[in-house]
């Protein structure tokens, strides 16, 4: 038995040194089962790779998506193998982790649109620019004619119409995201509101989920959100364009996702929100989720295991992304998690080599 | 444990009020086994049930006690909910919760009593079930059901309503507020009243039933037509009862999460009119939950939690009390 999985193993090895790809093998120390928890933004994907991996590996991962905030306590608390998160951990959550350092692995990125309903007006026409956009949110602008915005749309014909705001009534990685991205761009907005994944919301109405707020800009004359850029999508929503940090009005795109998180000055820990990024072709309301791993295991079975789950979901995972909508890691942002990959230690003796 | 039947005595006495405790005592030397069981197992059972709610409150405090430390009972006067600056305060989800749990009530109450009364009376009794039958088929739909039929459907209604009240009666100041949003106040009262008629009809129709028929015929007899009989002897004789339907009722529209998170609004925003959103205590449990990502948010969620339990356990005996009013100390039917 020992002697097949080992040949296995070699095998799998070898095919992989033939190709492109490096180092990935299945775990070798016997272990059949993993648990992880977290963050319900990339449940779709990391449940379609975890079934391609039990195929490919015979591990099964079982995944509850019970949130971010969910998968940092469980990580926490050490009851599960991995967490998954939208958002970084703080200091403060990083000191009350009972296992010591925790690693930010990377493992896609995703864009959010920003939807609006104003009659006339098509997917693409309306450009907005992050200080605009802040101020709707902090209801300094409170009419679609407004002066800023009409000065920025010379050829779109604006109605005298009430902002309606809509936001997410959930916690969300979603809103952190969003949140995040207004801080980065207004010092007003850092100062009265700042990022969580749920916040002190100058206005107006909430929406349970993608789909209560996509329901709800839809329905209100006026109205703007945020959402994912899948469900938007989906839904054929009408999106604005937004003025990224070089100055370039952009849609929301998978391809804009991708340059935000391919930039050249990542941090080596990739605890980085890459808002606002300053890649001359990155949509600037991107995230990353991160896969939450302790660097130093204590049970050498599960330490090999969960260091061959992460190398393969950001090297043959990847290519679940695309078609799931998500943005798969490229360039420098797939060195930096493949570096963190490796920094996964059993007593301090990195795992995977 | 010596089998004598006075080892039963004075405890049964409270737990049994009348007719079986004189079966007991008939049959002095026969110990009847049967019936000593059954008793201990119901009240092991009941004991159970009140360990269970003991326990949930002690739980509830346990998982508070770091947001009690920190706020105190300013929580429940508290209008700011801010998971960044770490500052909560509930007031204006109580109110929320309280001010469509009402609305709802008033808006279900006549029609369900109604409907009651028409199954209860004027239906022919081969037709009962075939009215009776949609009503507790409504009684079954899983809330999210009726929290995306809301959303889809019924909010679209609501808002075209709100923008003519507004438009006509916008001096009234319930009448002054968002009516464009459609989802608030108003579509959240109205989501609750659909949810709890059902269960107020079934029960209403079913305690009506029981008004003795010689009670009206009797006061069909004496001349009176059908809507005195119904008005001055069945409603008076079925209250206490249908006050208990109305309570129940209560308590859904108090307790109900995900539906009202739909059509809700959810603002944490005090409300000034009956359009503007606001969240509901329980809707707000449920939404942060998952995302609270420190253990003073949590506390505070589960705070909340703590003041819906109490919030129900103040209704529940306001109730117990107009009950045992209104029965004038008679035995109330749900008690």
């Amino acid at each position: 038995m020992k002697m097949k999985s080992f040949a296995i193993a070699t095998g799998i090895l070898g095919f992989l040194f033939s190709g492109t790809v490096t180092l990935a093998a299945c775990p070798t120390k016997g272990v059949k089962e993993l648990t992880g928890a977290g963050a319900t933004f990339p449940y779709p994907l990391y449940s379609k790779m975890f079934a391609e991996y039990d195929k490919a590996c015979g591990v099964r991962v079982n995944y509850q998506s019970i949130g971010s905030g969910g998968g940092i306590r469980q990580l926490q608390e050490m009851t599960v193998d991995f967490g998954a998160s939208d958002g970084t951990m703080d200091e403060r959550q990083k000191s009350e982790a009972k296992g010591g350092t925790v690693l930010h692995i990377p493992t896609a990125a995703g864009a959010e649109a920003i939807v609006f309903n104003l009659p006339g007006i098509q997917r693409g026409q309306l450009k907005l620019t992050p200080d605009i956009l802040a101020d709707i949110y902090l209801k300094k602008i409170n009419n679609w004619n407004d002066n800023r915005i009409k000065a920025l749309n010379p050829n779109v014909k604006l109605p005298d119409l009430t902002i309606a705001v809509v936001h997410r009534s959930d916690g969300s990685g979603t809103t952190y995201i969003f949140t995040h991205y207004l801080s980065k761009v207004s010092q007003e907005w850092k100062d009265k509101v700042g990022f969580a994944t749920s916040v002190n919301w100058p206005g107006d109405v909430g929406g349970k989920g993608n789909e209560g707020v996509a329901n709800s800009v839809k329905q209100i004359p006026g109205a703007i959100g945020y959402i994912e850029l899948a469900y938007a999508k989906q839904n054929n929503m009408t999106w604005a364009q937004l003025r990224n940090k070089a100055g370039k009005y952009l849609e929301p795109s998978l391809d804009g996702a991708v340059s935000a998180a391919d930039q050249p000055n990542l941090p080596e820990n990739m605890e980085v929100m890459v808002t606002d990024s300053s890649n001359p072709t990155a949509y600037p309301i991107t995230g990353f989720t991160w896969l939450l791993v302790y660097a130093n295991q204590t049970n050498e079975a599960k330490a090999d295991a969960v260091a061959n789950l992460a190398w393969w979901m950001i090297h043959e995972g990847q290519q679940y992304a695309l078609p799931l909508e998500y943005a798969p890691l490229k360039g420098a942002a797939l060195k930096k998690a493949e570096a963190l990959v490796k920094q996964i230690k059993i007593n301090n003796r990195v795992v995977l080599k | 444990m010596n089998g004598k039947p006075q080892a039963v005595g004075p405890s049964v006495g409270r737990f049994f009020t009348n007719p079986p405790a004189r079966v007991v005592h008939h049959d002095v030397h026969v110990i009847n086994w049967g019936d000593r069981l059954f008793y201990l197992a119901t009240r092991a059972l009941a004991i159970c049930v009140i360990v269970l709610v003991v326990l949930l409150a002690l739980d509830l405090f346990r998982g508070a006690w770091e947001a009690i430390g920190q706020f105190g009972l300013k929580f429940l006067v508290g209008t700011t909910w801010d998971p960044v600056a770490r500052q909560f305060g509930t007031l204006p989800t109580i109110i929320g919760t309280l001010v469509k749990a009402f609305i709802g009530l008033l808006l279900a109450v006549p029609i369900s009593i109604g409907s009651a009364v028409f199954i209860a009376f004027y239906v022919p009794k081969w037709l009962r079930p075939m009215i009776s039958y949609p009503v507790e088929l409504l009684a079954g739909i899983p809330s999210i059901v009726f929290g995306l039929w809301g959303l889809f459907v019924m909010v679209p209604v609501i808002r075209a309503v709100q923008i003519w009240l507004k438009a006509n009666f916008g001096w009234f100041f319930l009448f002054n507020g968002p009516a464009v949003y459609g989802v608030g106040v108003l579509a959240g009262s109205v989501i609750l009243a659909i949810m709890i008629i059902p269960i107020i009809t079934a029960i209403s129709r079913d305690i009506l039933l029981t008004v003795p028929r010689p009670q009206i015929e009797g006061m069909l007899a004496l001349g009176a037509t059908k809507w005195e009989a119904i008005w001055k002897v069945a409603l008076p004789y079925a209250r206490v009862g249908l006050f208990g339907a109305v309570i129940l009722g209560l308590g859904r529209a108090i307790g109900e999460t995900m539906a009202v998170t739909m059509v809700g609004g959810n603002s944490f925003d005090l409300i000034h009119s009956l359009f503007d959103p606001v969240h509901s205590m329980a809707s707000q449990i449920a939404s942060e939950f998952t995302e609270a990502t420190y253990n003073l948010y949590v506390s505070s969620l589960i705070y909340v939690g703590l003041v819906l339990f109490g919030i129900t356990m103040i209704i529940s005996l306001c109730a117990q009390f107009l009950i045992w009013r209104l029965s004038k100390g008679r035995v109330a039917v749900f008690e």
